[in-house]
């Protein structure tokens, strides 16, 4: 069953959809009313990264650095080091991508507060193609110690998400957002906390747990639907990558006995990689990947480039086939 | 290369209109692109297909061909445009643009479409790019000549400084770049993002020939580059004083036309203005 703070996902008529975008939009513009640490940098992208809606609340508070990723985040870490809260805002592939040894040094290793915020992450970008399209920035990120990595599942969430990093004036952290609009799942009464999954989706005797991040929860949530009555699955929202809530992906492992995991991203490294990680030295159970195998993405609408990369519903489906075979 | 007679001239002026009808459907037809950088940019890429490069469209991996990199790969429209009609594929392709499986994707992929010689969209990387070919060819003792295409706003990045600087030490004579200097960027305009200015000032610094132009003017266009490939010692800029948008009146000057593409009433509209030469002459020159 679908639980029930979420939105009623399956009546395609009363679907909202919305990017997560917006919802970091809005969470930065409150996150900023309350806070007046909070700075944001953006490089030549205020639009398209909604930093623009916090720069019109808050002129004096926003920092224009142009097409410059690296020294947005060397400014941003001097700026955190100082007191400041910097949330720094480009397009994933720029910023964890180009920027990686700066925020690797000057953020993490300094442990400054610095939220980095990347847009446009996944084949999902669609017709800007394979440069623009981010599918390493999970890895890059999970792999630095002190960093925080969360990949909210909608716009509702990812407000959330964003107003719980700009609490923190200790740690780092990572936000991964999409440009495409996809379908708002979370409600009011979702609870969201960093660090803690949370099923989506729970049948009884389930022999299946999907485990999904960001716009794939969706997905997984319409490929459990669809097995009902062939295969018991339960879905889970992994929404915060690190630090790993083994706790609950443990308990399901124990539970179901087969997991997928599903995430838009290079699935070497990805959030995928990080649950295998902690599966195969605590309890080892078969698992599938849905991810993008070892590819670049290209031109396309998101829909085509979801069925080319095998990350759609269909996908999913035969994924939860072939793990319960092999248990 | 050498002086252009007035016919001459006049032929590459109705092939950089041609050049920009084509980006107009290009992009109204994909529904996502930019529009300012490719029109102000149609006149220097129209030089350089039809009149400076040395290249052979139906031969383009030739080894001694010259080098055309594209720096600032989100103008990729007009390369396109400009390479289909030069001939090097079918004109009807542009239609694909930034569609799935298409060869010409939203930004620049060499390896979908090799005679693109790199793949660009990610700002800064394309001078490093062609100041390594540079310095092999002239390892090498080969003789062809590159060229690097750039914007003003992708100088905010620091791998642009760290390779002209790279390029001024080493006297990279067989590297030429051309900026398209249309002021704008993203976010507004490049002095108000992030002072250039003097931009001349801070090239001749890195030890680079520096030389300013008119970049909608095609004589000026090929007498730049010729002074540039004469130039000993030092590698050239070539800043192109261009008009964001150039050749649609609507849009001219206006950084908010940097990423977004022509509505289907916006096509037919321009589509006739640049029929027309800007309502100089009632026919078309073609349909
Ligand atoms: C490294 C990098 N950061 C950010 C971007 C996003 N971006 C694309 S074009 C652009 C504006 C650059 O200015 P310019 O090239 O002068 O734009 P134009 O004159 O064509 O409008 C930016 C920031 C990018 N492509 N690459
Ligand atoms: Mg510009």
């Amino acid at each position: 069953m679908l639980a029930r703070h979420l939105n009623n996902i399956f009546d395609i008529t009363s679907l909202k959809q919305e990017p997560t975008r917006d919802g970091f939009g809005h969470g930065l513009v409150d996150s900023g009313k309350s806070d007046e640490r909070i700075i944001a940098l953006c490089a030549d992208l205020s639009e398209s990264t909604r930093t623009e809606w916090f720069q019109k609340e808050f002129p004096s508070r926003y920092i224009e650095v142009g097409v410059a990723e690296q020294n947005l985040a060397t400014i941003a870490s001097g700026m955190a080091n100082y007191g400041k809260i910097p949330f720094i805002m480009s397009y994933a592939v720029f910023s964890p991508g180009r920027n990686n040894e700066q925020i690797r040094t000057t953020i993490c290793i300094n442990k400054v507060p610095v939220k980095i915020i990347g847009c446009h992450s996944g084949v999902s970008v669609g017709p800007d193609g394979a440069t623009h399209q981010a599918l390493e920035d999970i890895g890059l990120m999970r792999m630095l110690p002190n960093m925080i990595v969360v990949v909210p599942c909608d716009s509702v969430e990812a407000y959330k998400a964003t107003t719980a990093i700009a609490h923190d004036d200790v740690m780092p952290s990572y936000l991964r957002l999409g440009r495409a609009s996809t379908p708002v799942l979370t409600t009011e009464k979702t609870h969201f906390e960093i660090g803690k999954a949370q099923l989506f989706y729970e049948v009884e005797k389930s022999e299946v747990t999907i485990i999904a991040c960001g716009a794939m929860v969706y997905h997984a949530l319409c490929a459990a639907k669809k097995l009902e009555g062939e295969i018991a699955v339960n879905v889970m929202n992994l929404a915060t990558i690190k630090p790993l809530d083994t706790e609950s992906i443990l308990k399901e492992a124990e539970k179901s006995g087969a997991i997928v995991t599903v995430e838009e991203h290079q699935i070497a490294g990805g959030m995928g990689s990080a649950v295998a990680e902690f599966l195969a030295q605590t309890y080892t159970v078969p698992i599938e990947f849905i991810g993008v195998h070892d590819r670049f993405g290209q031109s396309g609408t998101p829909e085509e480039l979801y069925k080319e990369y095998g990350l759609d519903a269909t996908s999913i489906i035969q994924a939860v086939r072939k793990v319960v075979r092999r248990k | 290369m050498s002086h252009l007679s007035d016919e001459q001239i006049k032929a590459l002026e109705l092939k950089a209109n041609d050049i920009r009808i084509s980006i107009i459907d290009m992009l109204e037809d994909a529904g996502s692109g930019h529009t300012a950088g490719p029109l102000d940019m149609a006149d220097i890429f129209t030089a350089f297909y039809f009149h400076i490069l040395n290249h052979d469209p139906k031969n383009p991996e030739w080894v001694d061909r010259d080098r055309l990199i594209l720096s600032n790969g989100h103008i990729v429209p007009v390369r396109y445009a400009t390479m289909a009609h030069a001939g090097y594929f079918p004109i009807e392709e542009l239609k694909t643009l930034r569609k799935f499986s298409s060869r010409l994707q939203g930004h620049p992929e060499r390896v979908a479409l090799p005679s693109l010689e790199t793949t660009s969209g990610p700002l800064g990387s394309g001078i490093g790019q062609a100041a390594g070919i540079a310095y092999s060819a002239r390892m090498d003792n080969r003789k062809f000549h590159i060229y690097v295409l750039c914007s003003d706003g992708e100088l905010d990045a620091g791998n642009s400084w760290e390779s002209i600087m790279f390029a001024g030490k080493n006297k990279l004579t067989n590297l030429t770049a051309i900026i398209d200097r249309n002021n704008i960027q993203i976010n507004g305009m490049t002095e108000n993002v992030m002072p250039l200015e003097p931009l001349a000032d801070k090239w001749r610094a890195f030890n680079w020939h520096v030389i300013e132009i008119d970049g909608h003017n095609i004589q000026t266009i090929v007498n730049a580059v010729e002074e540039a490939k004469a130039v000993a010692e030092k590698p050239t800029v070539i800043i192109a004083h261009t008009i964001a948008g150039k050749g649609i009146k609507e849009i001219e000057y206006d950084y908010h036309w940097h990423g977004i593409p022509p509505s289907s009433e916006q096509e037919k509209a321009w589509m006739k203005e640049l029929r027309t030469l800007g309502n100089k002459i009632e026919a078309s020159h073609y349909n």
